[in-house]
């Protein structure tokens, strides 16, 4: 349906050439930014503005994206793989000429909050403004303020590469009139304050749906129902499977106590899960550092989203003599390498190393995630309520393809886990698809 | 009792009557067993690493795994920091350190830096007394010419490293310290993203000048008090300033 609306887009733009936006149209400066400029605010304020804005931007992992691996901090440089092309992230601290020392309010919240730059040019939605819209003006303000007093960092980072097919302006144009709708969040006067501060840190400045909303493939968000965009998807350009938060199937936490759902956000572990991969980062980077309140904001928020049909298909094996003797060496491995930790019965230590029966980002298809996991393993991130986390082994350089897959077919459907087999040419393609973090 | 309980779990998932229990539950759920008893110790927090890097030196299937026991403190913290932060590369160490924090790699390389594991008996090397030579100059002289230091200036007297960043080269197998010199040399994929001393030195040495040197090094018995000495030659300091300030910024 959204290909027809483009369709026809494309048919109607040709006829009448370019759009305002595509031009690069300004409007006026408003006046309110000459009267804020023309009364400064008192240091006090200023610093107080500095400080809330230094909080949202951890709230929102500005630096997650910002910050190259080991590079200084929002100096930008970090490459995100997408199929539209590599993009480059870019320098926010403010140095004048590589980084947004020119800028002012009103051009980071029309980046924000209408994915513009402040030439006029249309931002690529790998950042992420389809969610960022929803952030209100006065958090946007502070979120400048505190950036316009980092320390600049000259750095200048290469451009990002755009395939040539999609570096073309106007198919923003196009891909915008379908999938964005700038909006600042409206709060729900059905519910309590709590879960609308809730919904506005995940829609908005948490942009939960950057990762975990299901994607058509000009990636365009599917919503299923209502607003909530976040019912799971592959991760863009990586090897991770983002689980819905609205499928019980998934990482739905519709039937846990708000209390665990705070721990696995602020601590990156709680006795049924633990966070991993590009989640680990984000509780490592943001989420770790929100307040009391608004980590029980979002729990709130998240617990309550309605349950959708999940695209898993739950596809246990046909129990053949052949599949029992797989799943009978799978166990002998299991014995061998995981018992030790996970338990014989797959119980594990909860809190500190995860149970497997039952656990649904073991029996997740596809099983992306949980080979990684055991050819890759890791740690959950250290954080102040996690501070010294046990770890998995990476069994890559341990067991061969075949062997990770008949002992994740075992895990998959023992101690009443029912899920598909998995094959030793989806371990291969895991090894090798290895290329992003 | 608890495994006669698994075995009918095991054998109820494996006739296919099971599976009541719905993929939809969660962990703690499904799991009557008593979870599992940890030990609160350092040694079961780094089975990650252990898994690879045994009592001994070993060759896996992708790569080599070094004995990092008994290294200075300091050296592992540095490597483990780099590997993390992709200034050395190795993919599988940067997954697994993706998340943890400075405070926490510390106590793993203090760990590890206080285990004492005996060390391997010298390798049988085959060298000629012109190559021995060779290699015993470059140790313990250098070569002022080519400025390149004597090995013992900042590796100590024994070889056995400079606390806290100066790793030994006692006890150390002969293609490893190769592999080493090979990667510093070529910059980029193990070692020395960021040009230091030790890149500079194994570009000054040829091919030749590396592999006597480290059949010397290998063909050596690890002296009976093996500690590492704990004063570095001012100069060699300022030198070598790249591997001993980043690490002091602590």
């Amino acid at each position: 349906m959204k290909i027809a609306v483009v369709a026809a887009a494309v048919a109607v733009l040709a006829g009448i050439g370019l759009s305002p936006e595509i031009a690069g149209a300004t409007s006026p400066k408003k006046e309110a930014k000459a009267e804020r400029s023309a009364s400064p605010l008192s240091s006090v304020l200023l610093q107080q503005r500095q400080a809330r804005g230094a909080y949202l931007a951890r709230a929102g992992n500005c630096i997650g994206c910002h910050t190259a691996q080991g590079g200084r901090a929002y100096a930008g440089g970090r490459k995100l793989s997408t199929p539209f092309g590599t993009f480059v992230t870019s320098n926010i601290t403010p140095d004048k000429a590589t980084g947004i020392g020119d800028w002012d309010e009103d051009d980071f919240w029309k980046a924000l909050h209408e994915g513009k730059s402040r030439d006029g040019r249309l931002l690529y939605p790998a950042f992420p403004y389809t969610e960022y819209t929803k952030i209100t003006r006065e958090d946007s303000d502070a979120i400048f303020a505190h950036l316009q007093a980092l320390e600049p960092v000259v750095q200048q980072n290469p451009p990002s590469q755009v395939a040539s097919r999609y570096d073309f302006q106007p198919l923003l144009t196009l891909w915008r009139a379908a999938y964005f709708k700038p909006g600042v969040y409206q709060a729900d006067p059905t519910k309590s304050t709590e879960w609308n501060r809730g919904a506005y840190l995940v829609q908005g400045l948490g942009h939960c749906s950057a990762c975990h909303a299901e994607r058509n493939p000009l990636r365009g968000m599917i919503s299923r129902k209502g607003d909530d965009k976040l019912g799971g998807g592959q991760i863009m350009g990586s090897n991770w499977y983002a689980p819905s938060l609205t499928s019980s199937l998934e990482a739905s936490t519709a039937g846990w106590p708000v209390e665990e759902i705070v721990q696995l956000l602020t601590t990156g572990i709680s006795p049924r899960a633990t966070t991993s991969g590009p989640m680990a980062e984000v509780v490592s980077q943001s989420l770790q550092h929100l307040t009391k309140e608004d980590a029980r904001a979002m729990a709130i928020y998240l617990k309550s989203l309605p349950e959708t049909q999940s695209h898993q298909q739950v596809n246990p094996p046909a129990q053949t003599e052949q599949v029992q003797a797989w799943l009978r060496y799978g166990a002998r491995i299991y014995k061998e390498h995981c018992q030790d930790c996970h338990g014989d019965s797959g119980q594990g230590a909860p809190g500190i190393y995860p149970p497997l029966a039952g656990n649904r980002s073991v029996t997740l298809t596809p099983p992306t995630n949980v080979i990684r996991s055991v050819l890759n393993g890791g740690y959950p991130p250290s954080t102040a309520g996690n501070p010294r986390p046990y770890g998995m082994p990476p069994f890559a350089q341990v067991l061969r393809d075949g062997e990770v897959a008949l002992v994740l077919s075992y895990i998959r459907n023992a101690w009443g886990n029912r899920a598909s087999l998995v094959t030793t040419a989806q371990v291969d393609k895991s090894r090798e698809g290895i290329t992003e973090r | 009792m608890r495994q006669f309980i698994s075995l009918l779990f095991i054998a109820a998932a494996l006739s296919g009557v099971s599976g009541v229990m719905a993929a939809a539950s969660d962990g703690i759920a499904a799991s009557r067993a008593a979870p599992v008893t940890v030990p609160d110790t350092m040694a079961e927090r780094v089975k990650p690493c252990t898994v690879c890097h045994g009592q001994a030196d070993r060759v896996g299937r992708d790569a080599y795994y070094p004995r990092i026991a008994g290294k200075p403190e300091g050296y592992l913290f540095n490597q483990l920091r780099d590997f993390r932060d992709g200034r050395r590369y190795y993919r599988p160490m940067t997954l697994l350190l993706a998340n943890v924090s400075d405070e926490y790699l510390r106590e793993m390389a203090a760990y590890f830096s206080g285990l004492r594991q005996p060390y391997p008996p010298p390798e049988q090397v085959i060298s000629s007394p012109t190559e021995i030579r060779q290699a015993q100059k470059l140790i313990q002289q250098g070569d002022a010419a080519r400025n390149i230091p004597a090995c013992i200036e900042c590796h100590g007297k024994q070889l056995m490293g400079t606390a806290p960043f100066i790793p030994g080269l006692l006890g150390l197998p002969r293609i490893y310290i190769a592999a080493q010199f090979g990667a510093w040399k070529n910059g980029g994929v193990m070692r020395g993203q960021a040009s230091n001393c030790m890149s500079d030195i194994a570009r000054q040495l040829t091919i030749k000048e590396t592999n006597v040197v480290a059949a010397w090094l290998a063909a050596q018995p690890v002296p009976e008090n093996a500690d590492p000495v704990d004063v570095l030659p001012p100069e060699m300091a300022q030198r070598c300033g790249s591997i001993v300030q980043r690490s002091a910024d602590r």
